[in-house]
This record gives C-alpha cells, sequence and structure tokens, in this order.
C-alpha cells in the first residue's frame, strides 16, 4: 500500500479544474431562492440524496462527483446520511407513487432554510413515464424546487455547473 | 456432454403441443394443468431452471432453461378463471414473480403460501394495472412481515431511503445481539409501470424505456430488447453491429465491475481501494463518452444495430485505456489480496451454497461465486461471442471474497474481449432501418443477453398491426435477491453492506 501511496504523491493531481458556474441555474436560482438562507447556509452544504423512483443512472453520475476528477468536497459540498443534517435535498427520479411519503416524510424531516434540487428529466417533469399510473411526475408536484439540473442522466460537469450555483452568494 | 436425457426433459413437457407460430428463436407450447405440473416437477427435481415468471391477458408464462444443453422453451397455460396452480407453493423462486403477477393482472396463484401484495403498495388509485383494472385499490394497511420467534430478538428497519446515494428499498433485519437472525425485504418503491408504458408504444420509445430498467444496464437491456424484437420481426442486423454491441457491453461490465470493486471496499472502510478503483471508472466512461457519445453508452444499442460508430480515434482510445486499466488493476488486486483486515471482512462473510444458487438459478458473479457456471454469453453463443476467446471464472466458496474474485477474473477477461473484438471487428453498415410494418400474424422474440449482473431476460410481443402488445424484461435481481435474504443469515449485522454491495443488486430493475 506504501508504494502505491508513493506513486500517488509522485503523480500529479487528477483532480480537475472547477467548471463554469451554469447561469441557467443561477437565473433560475435568483427567482428562487432569498438572500437571507443564502446568507445562512453560507459556503459549505450538505446533501442528502433521495432515490425516487430514478433508474439508478442519475445515482452513477452523482457517485461519480466523489471521484477524484471531481472532488466534490473541495467546494463544500458533502453528502449526509440523514436529512436532519442536511441543507440540499438532491432528489432524482419520476417519484414513484410508492417513494411519495417517504420523500414528503424526509422533506420534513429536514430542517429549514433547505433547498432542492431536481437531478434528471425524470425529476422535472416524469420525463419518459410522465402518464403511468405509477408515478406522481415531477419532484415539483409533491415539494417546492428550487434548482432543475436537466439530462439523462446529467454529467458530472452538468451536475457541478449546477450545484455550484447554489454557493454564489 | 448432453445425455439424451436431458435433451428429452423439455419435449415431455411439450409433449402433443404444437409449438406456437410465430415465436421465435426457441418453442413456446400452450400446455395444459398436467403439463405444467410436470415442469414444476422438474423445477423442483432441479432438472429445469426457471428464466422468469410472467403474465399476459388471460395467461400465464414460464420460460424454462436445461442447463447443460442450453435449450430454452416457454410454456403458457390459460387462466381462464383468473387463476393458475402456483409454482411458488412447491418452487420458491417463483413467489415473488406470482405475487408481482397478481398486482399486476390480478391473476391469482391458487395454494400459493404468500398472499401478500409485492408491487402494489394501495398507491395507484387502480387495482391490477395490467389487468382488468377492476375493484377497489388495496388498502394501506401496514405491511405483515413473516414472523420471527425467540428470546431476546429485537428488530432493525432500514429504508426506503438509505443513508447512502443507493437505491431505494426497505430491509428488516431481526438480530439477537450482533447476529442477523433474519432479513426479510420489501422492494417495489421504484415501481414506475414500466411495462405498461411499454404496451403500444413505438418501437424507439420502447426501447428507450427498456434501455432504462436498470441505469447500470443500460447497454445489456438495450441489446436483449433489440435482440428480442429483431428476432420477433425477423431482421438481420449488420455485421459490424453486433461487434459494436459486444464493444459496449464488454465496456460497461467493466465500468460496473471497477465501481463494485471499490466500492465492497469501501463498506469495510478502506477508501484508497475506492478512489483508485473510481478513477479507473471514470477512464471507462470517458472512454466510452469519447467513442460512442454517451458515458454509460445508453441509447447506443437501437433495433436495427447501433445508434453510433466506433470513430476513428476510437480503437487507439480504446486500446490505451485497456493498456492503463491493466497497468494499475494487478496493483489494486494484490493490495486487495496483502491486506488482512480487508480480508477479515470478506473471507467467509456472506456465504451462499451451491444448492440455492442453482435452485434460483443465481446469474452473473452471484452464482458463479458459487458454482454455478451459467454465463448467457457462453451459453446462447450470441454473435460475436461465438467467435471470441473468453474465460468464465468459477468459484466454489459462496462468500463476499469470490463475488469480489469473480469480478476482477471478468475485467480481466472483458480487456481480453475488447482486445479481440477490436482486432477482429469487421467493416461496413452499423444500422439498418427497422420497421414494425403489419404482418399476417402475431410474431414474438426473446432473448438473453450477459449483463453485468447477470443474464437480462427480454420477451416481446408484437401484434399484426406491428403494435408492441406486450413487452415482459426480466432483472437477473430477481433471483438474487431472495439469496441476499438467505447470505446475509448468522451474519452480523456490520457486515451486511458488505454483503449487499458484493450482491448490488438493482431495485430499478427488479421494481420495473
Amino acid at each position: 500500500m506504501r508504494k502505491l501511496l508513493f506513486e500517488s504523491i509522485a503523480k500529479d493531481s487528477y483532480t480537475e479544474p472547477a467548471p463554469r458556474v451554469s447561469s441557467e441555474a443561477m437565473a433560475e436560482l435568483a427567482t428562487r431562492v432569498n438572500g437571507e438562507s443564502r446568507k445562512r447556509l453560507g459556503r459549505s452544504l450538505s446533501i442528502r440524496q433521495i432515490d425516487a423512483g430514478s433508474c439508478n443512472a442519475c445515482e452513477l453520475e452523482i457517485h461519480a462527483l466523489s471521484n477524484v476528477f471531481y472532488d466534490l468536497e473541495r467546494f463544500g459540498f458533502r453528502f449526509v446520511a440523514s436529512p436532519r443534517h442536511a441543507d440540499v435535498l438532491l432528489v432524482t427520479g419520476p417519484v414513484t407513487k410508492n417513494m411519495g411519503e417517504a420523500l414528503m416524510r424526509t422533506y420534513n424531516a429536514t430542517p429549514n432554510p433547505k433547498w432542492v434540487v431536481a437531478v434528471g428529466n425524470c425529476a422535472v417533469n416524469g420525463g419518459l413515464y410522465r402518464g403511468s399510473y405509477a408515478v406522481v411526475g415531477g419532484v415539483s408536484n409533491l415539494i417546492p424546487v428550487d434548482l432543475h439540473i436537466r439530462g439523462c442522466p446529467p454529467s458530472p460537469v452538468q451536475l457541478l455547473e449546477g450545484l455550484l450555483a447554489l454557493l454564489q452568494q | 456432454m448432453i445425455s439424451p436425457g436431458e435433451l428429452g426433459r423439455m419435449r415431455e413437457i411439450l409433449a402433443d403441443v404444437a409449438p406456437v407460430v410465430g415465436h421465435r428463436p426457441w418453442p413456446r407450447g400452450r400446455i395444459g394443468q398436467m403439463a405444467w405440473d410436470m415442469a414444476v416437477d422438474k423445477l423442483v427435481t432441479g432438472e429445469l431452471t426457471m428464466l422468469s415468471l410472467w403474465a399476459d391477458a388471460k395467461v400465464v408464462h414460464m420460460a424454462l432453461l436445461v442447463e447443460n444443453s442450453a435449450e430454452i422453451a416457454v410454456v403458457s397455460l390459460a387462466c381462464t378463471d383468473g387463476s393458475f396452480p402456483s409454482v411458488g407453493a412447491r418452487h420458491p423462486p417463483a413467489l415473488r414473480f406470482e405475487r408481482a403477477i397478481r398486482d399486476l393482472y390480478g391473476i391469482e396463484a391458487v395454494a400459493s403460501p404468500d398472499k401478500r401484495p409485492w408491487l402494489d403498495f394501495g398507491f395507484w388509485g387502480v387495482k391490477h394495472p395490467l389487468g382488468d383494472c377492476g375493484g377497489a385499490p388495496v388498502s394501506r394497511l401496514p405491511y405483515t412481515f413473516l414472523p420471527t420467534e425467540g428470546e431476546n430478538l429485537h428488530q432493525i428497519a432500514v429504508g426506503p431511503v438509505h443513508a447512502g446515494t443507493i437505491e431505494p428499498g426497505h430491509f428488516r433485519f431481526t438480530a439477537s445481539g450482533e447476529t442477523v437472525v433474519r432479513l426479510e425485504q420489501r422492494l417495489g418503491y421504484v415501481h414506475k409501470g414500466v411495462e405498461a408504458l411499454l404496451i403500444g408504444a413505438p418501437l424507439d420509445r420502447a426501447t428507450q424505456l427498456a434501455a432504462r430498467a436498470s441505469g447500470d444496464s443500460t447497454v445489456a437491456y438495450a441489446l436483449a430488447f433489440a435482440r428480442a424484437a429483431e428476432v420477433a420481426l425477423g431482421i438481420k442486423i449488420p455485421a459490424r453491429a453486433n461487434w459494436l454491441r459486444a464493444l459496449m457491453a464488454e465496456l460497461e461490465r467493466i465500468a460496473n465491475h471497477l465501481g463494485d470493486f471499490g466500492a465492497i471496499c469501501n463498506d469495510a472502510s478502506f477508501v484508497m481501494m475506492h478512489a483508485q478503483c473510481g478513477m479507473l471508472r471514470e477512464r471507462v466512461l470517458r472512454a466510452s463518452n469519447a467513442c460512442f457519445g454517451h458515458r454509460l453508452m445508453m441509447d447506443c444499442v437501437v433495433p436495427g444495430g447501433t445508434a453510433v460508430d466506433l470513430p476513428k480515434d476510437g480503437t487507439e482510445n480504446l486500446r490505451s485505456l485497456v493498456f492503463e486499466i491493466r497497468e494499475l488493476l494487478p496493483k489494486l488486486v494484490e493490495l486487495y489480496d496483502m491486506t488482512a483486515s480487508l480480508q477479515d471482512r470478506t473471507v467467509k462473510t456472506g456465504i451462499l451454497t451451491s444448492a440455492l444458487a442453482r435452485q434460483y438459478g443465481a446469474g452473473g458473479y452471484v452464482g458463479r461465486a458459487s458454482g454455478r457456471t451459467f454465463d448467457a454469453r457462453r451459453a446462447m453463443q450470441y454473435p460475436p461471442y461465438n467467435e471470441l476467446k473468453f474465460d468464465v471464472p468459477v468459484l466454489l466458496e459462496g462468500d463476499v471474497n469470490a463475488r469480489v474474485w469473480i469480478r476482477i477474473r471478468e475485467i480481466e477477461a472483458s480487456l481480453s474481449l475488447i482486445e479481440q473484438i477490436l482486432g477482429q471487428i469487421p467493416g461496413g453498415a452499423f444500422q439498418d432501418q427497422v420497421e414494425a410494418s403489419p404482418s399476417s400474424g402475431i410474431r414474438e422474440g426473446m432473448a438473453l443477453v450477459e449483463g453485468f449482473r447477470g443474464d437480462v431476460l427480454a420477451w416481446v410481443k408484437f401484434d399484426v398491426s406491428g403494435r408492441l402488445s406486450r413487452c415482459h424484461l426480466r432483472d437477473p435481481s430477481w433471483f438474487q435477491w431472495p439469496l441476499l435474504e438467505a447470505a446475509i443469515e448468522g451474519n452480523i449485522v456490520a457486515d451486511f453492506p458488505l454483503c449487499n454491495k458484493s450482491f448490488n443488486c438493482s431495485y430499478s430493475g427488479h421494481d420495473l
């Protein structure tokens, strides 16, 4: 293990520069998020991810945010295990009716102020599953959404472009 | 060697039954109750393996496999009175399928020991959405978990929202101190009604839906659906397309296995391996994106071939990827094997017996770590695997460690496959136009392909107007989830994440 660690130290870092903040995300946040909660939450945000019916592709790319190339934590974000510790809920999927109650309960367990980010085309309006008997269709049908990050699934860079907008004061 | 007896098994069941016209490539027979019972007998004795059990309007279908000869057949039993004799009563792997069939179609499995709902929690606003849609929706009464009795037992309820970034499902543990006495899963939280949406869907939309059955296996699902649709519609695709598809399938396998290898070690708090594997996984996704235009290669496999061709620099790009993985992986494997604290967690943890793996027909690394040799690429010999050389690793230990090693060996095998494909891929077109045009009869097709998790089954039916009138997708997890319940028994609660990750079953692919 020591050998591998020494090799890693000798190598250049894999971590890449931050992408540009998405102007689309900035515009959406400007209409939604007030300065008070921004001040309160600051530049260190705890994220709780909720899969509300996704196909798991969005989760894979959210996972990738933690790898050495994107290194999400350097920006002040971290993933937390409990909604009670969270500032941001990252919700994926078309919101299945079977997950509706769990999503509501998680939202209610998250202290204010909190932001909700809907990730992926399904989370915007149900996407491919719109009209199914088993989905609510779109996270905003159940809880207020502050930011949408589109894509099927959004790439880690697209996710970063959107999330970084939350840090702009 | 295939004995004459093995070849006869399917014939006995399908004796005196004319195969259904238009079902390809394997025969389908409408059988009576006696032959149905005989099929169940053979499942119980292990002469046959169940590949899937699903319903259509007033009929249940069961796909069966003779393992040694790779013979496949579908048997269909009419359910005119809305019921059929339970398979699960005698062959437990069928139980959850029967509960799902009842929830979706309202068709009852008579004498099933488990009458609880499975996918329907009472929130859909409709009962039996694929059947008659009749009657009041099911009640939202609390779900009854199986009883456990004993001194000092306590329950731990986990989920549906888990602590990590993973899919939702509920685990109910009963523990005696630290030891798990029973795990019972409750799934269905991500049921999106995919099979209902597939009915009547145009071919391109159906392909997209199938490709999203489970996001980590998008190539495998698109491939299974495309192959089923092509065989039903009698379409022959360009040779190059088969090779491109295999290239994508192997890249998907490597990316997932690398992710799992790191994540399993991470669950034993060995973070460094997670970081190193995460780096390699990202390299695979970036190479996939550079070659096929999507990191997960979603919508890259379509009926008729592939949506994209390998670009000019693709071969070089993939060769350097193979080189990079071969440089680093052996060091990681050595580290895994030499770290006593890690081995302490994975060796002899979560043992799945080979008898259970065989009974459930467990696919992928779950089956192959417990002595079941089945691999759809080898057994079905679908192109281009019939022209490629590859090992199918098999171990007998059945523990977390064995499931890790199967993944390591499969990464190595897939790297070799990618090299072979790059060296032998024929030129020419990569896609043919496909239309589901009207025909004089109903056309049905079935395909079984090897995803990273195991064999994915797709079954399609086109009516005379060329409309997709039924599509059934069966994830390998259907047979692996119940085995996780068995494997965790007697282990400590703290080892559950390791066991769970070493199975890495799909929620979305199962719930659909």
